[in-house]
């Protein structure tokens, strides 16, 4: 068989082997251990269906977190449409415990204005530049810099010693 | 305490890969699913497509799983899966031959990597010749068409894209000499011995 061009597409599988570790890293920050499997899985359907016409010199670590950006929405929306989930014993949700477990403050960040946390997630889960968040989110990088800035005042609000390392 | 990011469980990440793979093949999301299948020849990577199996590739003699991944992303399309359910008739059916319990395979051929013309009816003579058969290059190059196109034939067996199930090392050198093969020499002989032909040299 012929050899091939470097300008093409990798194989899928490479693709998804690639990111996984960063998409599932970005999407636990995002929306929670507890749906961040089901998130993965529909962030590398999606990115399956429109593979095909995707330009073989994209960004494709870019590429799976912006659809994985648009997977962690579409969870939010759908817990802002549930009914508050009932509160665990020590007075946090099933979710919430779980992050509590992680011991880092990323429960907290879900909390969070949506613009404010998809900032503070592409940015210190998915390690993205605010260039980079900035044209993922249709926004400018100087307000994407100011969501970062002013969801990290909220955190240290809420708890003085979180610090954004990076 | 800082904003890190998370760490994702032990062997979460596979899991999940492993998972949508299979489901992009189920859905038929994918238009290509491969596995690797360990034989007494070698690391084999088989490919299939929804019409059926299309390649059979010696990793090593045909490079590594990157190299024969790109090629089949060229010729066939890059919606490639790792997907090893999809390819579990395929698997038994080569362990079973593999163990002297079959003569011949049942899995469904996708054509679409065997190019057209001589080189097309070159294997499709191939593929008719039987468990335990020889031909010559020129036998098969006379069926296919073209009597002195025995060199054409060597090339075009060369080139099979489903070796061992489009049986292009029952293909011998003219005089009963073992000839070359897309998997080595010394594979092509494990073949022949497994159906009761023994060539020592």
């Amino acid at each position: 068989m012929r050899s091939v061009s470097v300008s093409r597409l990798p194989p899928f599988q490479r693709f998804l082997d690639a990111h996984a570790d960063d998409v599932l890293r970005f999407l636990i920050a995002s929306v929670g251990r507890h749906d961040a499997d089901d998130a993965f899985q529909e962030t590398f359907l999606s990115a399956l269906r429109a593979y095909s016409r995707l330009r073989p010199d994209s960004d494709l670590r870019g590429w799976a977190l912006t659809i994985a950006h648009r997977k962690a929405l579409d969870v939010h929306r759908s817990r802002a449409r549930r009914p508050v989930p009932v509160a665990e014993p020590d007075g946090r949700s099933g979710d919430a415990r779980h992050a509590g477990i992680e011991g880092d403050h990323w429960e907290r960040v879900r909390a969070l204005p949506p613009r404010q946390r998809a900032v503070l997630t592409l940015r210190y889960a998915g390690d993205l530049t605010h260039a980079e968040i900035a044209t993922l989110l249709g926004c400018s990088a100087d307000a994407a810099r100011r969501a970062a800035a002013d969801g990290l005042k909220t955190l240290r609000k809420e708890e003085p010693d979180v610090a954004a390392t990076a | 305490m800082s904003l890190r990011p998370p760490e994702p469980a032990p062997g979460q990440a596979a899991t999940l890969v492993a998972r949508t793979a299979a489901r992009a093949a189920e859905q038929g999301l994918a238009d290509v699913a491969y596995t690797i299948l360990d034989s007494p020849v070698g690391r084999l990577v088989a490919v299939a497509t929804a019409r059926g199996l299309a390649r059979i590739a010696y990793e090593l003699p045909n490079g590594d799983l990157d190299t024969i991944l790109d090629q089949v992303a060229a010729r066939l399309s890059p919606r490639i899966v790792e997907a090893p359910k999809r390819l579990e008739d395929v698997r038994r059916e080569l362990d079973e031959y593999f163990a002297g319990r079959r003569e011949t395979f049942g899995v469904t051929l996708d054509w679409a990597l065997v190019p057209s013309g001589f080189g097309r009816r070159v294997l499709e003579q191939t593929a008719r010749i039987p468990f335990g058969a020889t031909r010559s290059y020129g036998e098969i190059a006379a069926q296919a068409g073209s009597p002195r196109g025995f060199r054409a034939a060597g090339n075009a067996l060369g080139a099979n894209p489903i070796p061992i199930i489009l049986p292009c090392h029952r293909v011998l050198a003219r005089g009963g000499g073992l000839g070359g093969y897309t998997g080595g020499e010394e594979c092509k002989r494990s073949l022949l011995s497994i159906e009761g032909r023994c060539f020592v040299n």
